[in-house]
């Protein structure tokens, strides 16, 4: 018996659980894409493009459909007697399934093999002769606007120009001013390269199109399954209630496979001409080459401050390189997504940006990669130039943040580009990381270090997230309102069926949502079956990247929650016999008030609410409820880094000795889960530093195109992870809850260069880009830094 | 052409014909229906193919299946015995050693592998052994811990399977 008299409460949802779904994944159950196999399924291959942009003048096939195993081969021209040659991308531009034209990046498609088995496919690629007609290619985003630069996107009439957007944030003339009497400015140019989130599992997809029924099932890798649905339905012409997107396990997303990509279209028409299901997976050259890149923007940062430390404004100019379509999975009104929190962390009297994107001949592009729509970069940019001012005014960077964080009590903050932080304890964030680091400590033994000639840089990172898109009113994507659907169903004996329309790659939503009802309800989350990724099973909504599950889905889950409690406490009120106002409820359970003995657990209410129990009037039978969940504002989860490396002089490698990471992402639904974000986010932000590149020669060819070039973090690089955490709740959020995916990605790159660059003190330098290989750093102790990503020497 | 390859998976005997440039991991995933082992690279970077060949933990994206004619192979489907976990995959679960799970099959069968040979391992000598595979959501931390784990509780472990001694 509880103190109240009543039966002991349900245990608690919140809190360290393991996970239901590594049940399957260590017994090697997981049903990935390319594990369906369905009877009488072909395989597809893509034939690409070896040049980055060249004419087509023909493609023959006859050799490849003469190939004894292959059923069809598709090119642009049968797929544009489909009216399937172009499609729709995120950002509202159009991208060749299959080209027609033009070939305007290497890797792009040129053409589909459909054939009894995988090998012979590939085999039946070779056949195919294609004559192409090369063109002048524009691998450099500094030359696209060039007069004269070749012109790549002629497919759009009237078009003469590389441009593709301009945008700006923020008040240009009062930033100006502040600028013109500053007592101290500092500048600096930087480019976050060009990286690609490389997750383990390619892309991929099996399609089924069923001519009887008139029915398209799809198996595909992807992150936003419903918006797949709906776009699908708009490019095939096939009505949407006749297509079911199924995401199964995902190994591993990262923004990679939020958009569709030409495979998936091939593989579709592949099945509705052949009749046949089709599967195809790309290969990790395929995924390199031609998937979602990340970032490639082009940034000069200025920094207007006073001399006693205290940072006034900042102005950005970006000039994005989007690659050869646009192609950004991001909420429409944002082209250069939530670049506009470049103000970071500090309180400023004026900011300014302005964005300009080009084509390129480069893949497609530059949202993703856990990147919260591009707020990786607006982190990088603000603390690498407040590293920066910490070396131009002689101070210390922890300090100078110290300085100019914003305090609790200015909660909610408006920034100056007009964006509502919700909460935050900065300087407590940043106090609990240094001691966490010891950071006295460390500043001591690095002059000590210094004196004997060794290279040890510190190097810290405060930065403020905006997850969780968002209010439908500000954003949509392709004209859908960012609001999520969810479904909960308590069965009559008591357990339940929770129905997301986000979509885990790893995140463990079958735990973490399970845990959430179980908070809320009391039914224990092992009694809590979590269906997703899969369209015919599920409410609508727009899926998971820009660590917007528990942001919007979490919030869903909590309100849908609830809701089933006002109804079981209605049911409740009739199975006692009392006025509803008189209960009260304990996790799990109504009872009267002043008599806790009298009362029903929600396992009663439900098999009463399935039985001949006469209910009150408008109140119906059984036990469910729905809800569309309208973020009002996005959450602000933020956090402090401190990374601590060792440079070697004369070869230029960097060793990450320690990372310490104090994240605050809100109310933690499950702290190990939470935990294992952040690891794997700082594992990123250690590759992107120092390891991750997609660089092009100066003709266009890719030089990242496989796992021997494109260097990702392993166990060796990587330090053992030092967490801490402080929790300032949303206050706008159900449960409190701000997301937590993608912050270490966010915030880990700078800490770890201005790590790098702090060791290179006493050579004096002020500035390298990523990614800091030993080459890199060699070259920036010579003091000629490499302009990263392009094969073309230093400028 | 094809050829003859009769192999010992997980203790079963197979015998296929298969095209002599098959590779040995599309033989175990597609004609043998094992799909625990993934295929990730093509380049023997990742790792995600990693099962155990004569004992021996091998990327199994770089080797044909004619190779492994006439010899053992043992896979992530092959660790549980008699409806008990290996303690390498107990504690995965336990020390939250996987995510998206893409990986951890290969993870598994490298971690295994290590407990056999070196039944004490420190976190050097785990980061060391599973460097030459990939993962992509964990950061390795939660992995050494895993292993770490089930070094702690293989004793355990053994003498619940085989009873007291």
């Amino acid at each position: 018996m509880t103190g109240a008299g009543g039966p002991p409460t349900a245990e608690p949802g919140f809190g360290r659980r393991h996970r239901k779904e590594d049940q399957r994944f260590i017994r090697g159950r997981g049903l990935y894409v390319d594990d369906v196999r369905l009877p009488g399924m072909l395989y597809g291959a893509v034939l690409r493009s070896p040049y980055p942009h060249a004419r087509i003048i023909a493609v023959d096939t006859i050799a490849a459909q003469a190939h004894p195993k292959v059923k069809a081969v598709i090119t642009g021209e049968t797929l544009a007697g489909l009216n399937l040659a172009w499609m729709p991308t995120l950002s509202g531009d159009t991208q060749a399934v299959l080209a027609t034209d033009k070939v305007r990046f290497q890797g792009q498609e040129v053409a589909f093999v459909v054939a009894e088995d995988r090998y012979s496919a590939r085999d039946a690629l070779e056949l195919i002769v294609v004559d192409y007609e090369p063109l002048p290619a524009v691998a450099d985003a500094r030359r696209a606007l060039d007069p004269g630069a070749p012109l790549i996107r002629d497919d759009q009439p009237g078009r003469t120009t590389n441009h593709i957007f301009d945008w700006e944030a923020g008040d240009a003339r009062r930033a100006d001013e502040v600028f013109r009497d500053a007592e101290v400015t500092v500048a600096q140019d930087m480019l976050y390269p060009r990286v690609h989130p490389a997750p383990l599992e390619t892309c991929g997809a099996v399609a089924d199109f069923d001519r009887v029924a008139g029915k398209l099932t799809i198996w595909a890798t992807t992150q936003a399954p419903h918006a797949h649905r709906t776009l699908y339905a708009m490019v095939t012409g096939v009505p949407e209630h006749k297509i079911r997107v199924i995401s199964p396990d995902i190994g591993g997303g990262f923004g990679n496979k939020v958009p569709i990509y030409p495979g998936y279209v091939c593989a579709i028409a592949g099945s509705m001409i052949t009749g046949q299901p089709v599967k195809w997976m790309e290969d990790r050259s395929e995924n390199l080459m031609s998937t979602s890149f990340a970032r490639d923007f082009h940034m000069r940062g200025e920094l207007a401050a006073s001399r006693d430390g205290r940072i006034r404004a900042v102005r950005v100019t970006v000039l994005a390189d989007h690659g050869a379509f646009n192609g950004t999975a991001q909420p429409s009104k944002f082209p250069a997504g939530f670049f506009s929190v470049f103000t970071g962390s500090y309180d400023l009297e004026a900011a300014y940006c302005q964005v300009t994107g080009v084509y390129t001949n480069k893949a497609p592009g530059g949202v993703a990669y856990s990147c919260s729509f591009r707020i990786t970069e607006a982190v990088y940019l603000v603390e690498r130039m407040v590293d920066l001012l910490a070396l131009e005014l002689d101070l210390d960077p922890a300090e100078l943040r110290l300085r100019n964080l914003l305090r609790p009590e200015q909660f909610p903050y408006t920034c100056q580009t007009g964006w509502v932080y919700d909460s935050g304890d900065y300087p407590r964030t940043l106090r609990l990381a240094m001691d966490l680091a010891g950071y006295e400590g460390l500043r001591k033994e690095q002059q000590a270090e210094r004196e004997r000639g060794h290279l040890m840089g510190i190097g810290v990172s405060f930065f403020t997230e905006a997850v969780g898109a968002g209010p439908r009113k500000h954003m949509d994507i392709l004209g859908f309102g960012m609001a999520d659907g969810v479904e909960l169903r308590v069965h009559p004996t008591g357990t339940a069926v929770l129905r997301i329309s986000v979509q885990t790659q790893g995140q463990g939503h079958e735990t973490t949502f399970a845990q959430i009802v179980a908070e809320e309800l009391g039914i224990p989350a092992d009694d809590v079956e979590v269906v997703h990724g899969d369209t015919d099973q599920t409410p609508f909504g727009l899926g998971t990247y820009g660590s917007r599950s528990t942001p919007v889905s979490g919030a869903a889950t909590a309100i849908v929650a609830r809701k089933v409690r006002e109804r079981a406490r209605a049911v409740a009120s009739a199975m006692l016999e009392v006025d509803p106002a008189d209960l009260d409820w304990e996790r799990g359970r109504w009872y009267v008030r002043g008599d806790p003995d009298q009362g029903r657990t929600i396992a009663e209410i439900a098999l009463a609410a399935h039985s001949d129990l006469e209910l009150p009037d408008g109140v119906e039978g059984q036990l469910d409820a729905t809800c569309v969940y309208n973020p009002p504002n996005l959450t602000y989860p933020c956090g402090a880094y401190i990374c601590v490396v060792d440079v070697d002089p004369g070869t230029g490698k960097v060793r990450v000795r320690r990372f310490i990471a104090v994240d605050d992402c809100g109310v933690r639904i499950n702290p190990m889960i939470v935990e294992g974000q952040v690891h794997g986010g700082l594992a990123d932000g250690i590759g992107m530093a120092l390891m991750e590149l997609i660089a092009f020669d100066g003709d266009g060819n890719c030089l990242g195109g496989s796992f021997m070039d494109y260097l990702l973090p392993t166990s060796l690089e990587c330090p053992s992870w030092e967490l801490g955490e402080t929790v300032t709740p949303s206050p706008h959020h159900p449960i409190g809850a701000k997301g937590v995916g993608e912050s270490a990605t966010v915030g880990s790159p700078p800490a770890v260069v201005n790590a790098v660059i702090d060791a290179l003190r006493p050579y004096g330098v002020r500035h390298a880009d990523m990614p800091l290989t030993p080459a890199q750093v060699w070259r920036a102790i010579q003091g000629r830094p490499l302009r990263t990503d392009l094969a073309i020497g230093p400028e | 052409m094809t050829i003859r390859v009769a192999v010992s998976v997980n203790g079963t005997e197979y015998v296929r014909e298969v095209e002599p440039r098959l590779l040995l991991i599309h033989f175990i995933r597609d004609d043998l229906g094992l799909t625990g082992s993934h295929w990730g690279c093509d380049t023997s970077n990742c790792g995600s193919c990693v099962m155990w060949l004569d004992g021996r933990p091998v990327k199994s994206c770089t080797l044909l299946a004619a190779m492994a004619d006439g010899r053992a192979v043992r896979t992530v489907e092959g660790l549980e015995r008699n409806g008990k976990l290996d303690p390498v995959q107990q504690g995965f679960i336990e020390c939250h050693g996987l995510q998206c799970g893409f990986c951890t099959s290969g993870m598994l069968m490298t971690a295994r592998w290590l407990l056999d040979h070196h039944p004490d391992p420190d976190e050097a000598q785990i980061r060391e052994v599973i460097s030459g595979q990939v993962c992509r959501c964990t950061g390795y931390e939660n992995i050494v811990r895993s292993v770490r784990w089930a070094a702690e509780h293989e004793g355990a472990s053994r003498m619940a399977e085989d009873g007291p001694a």
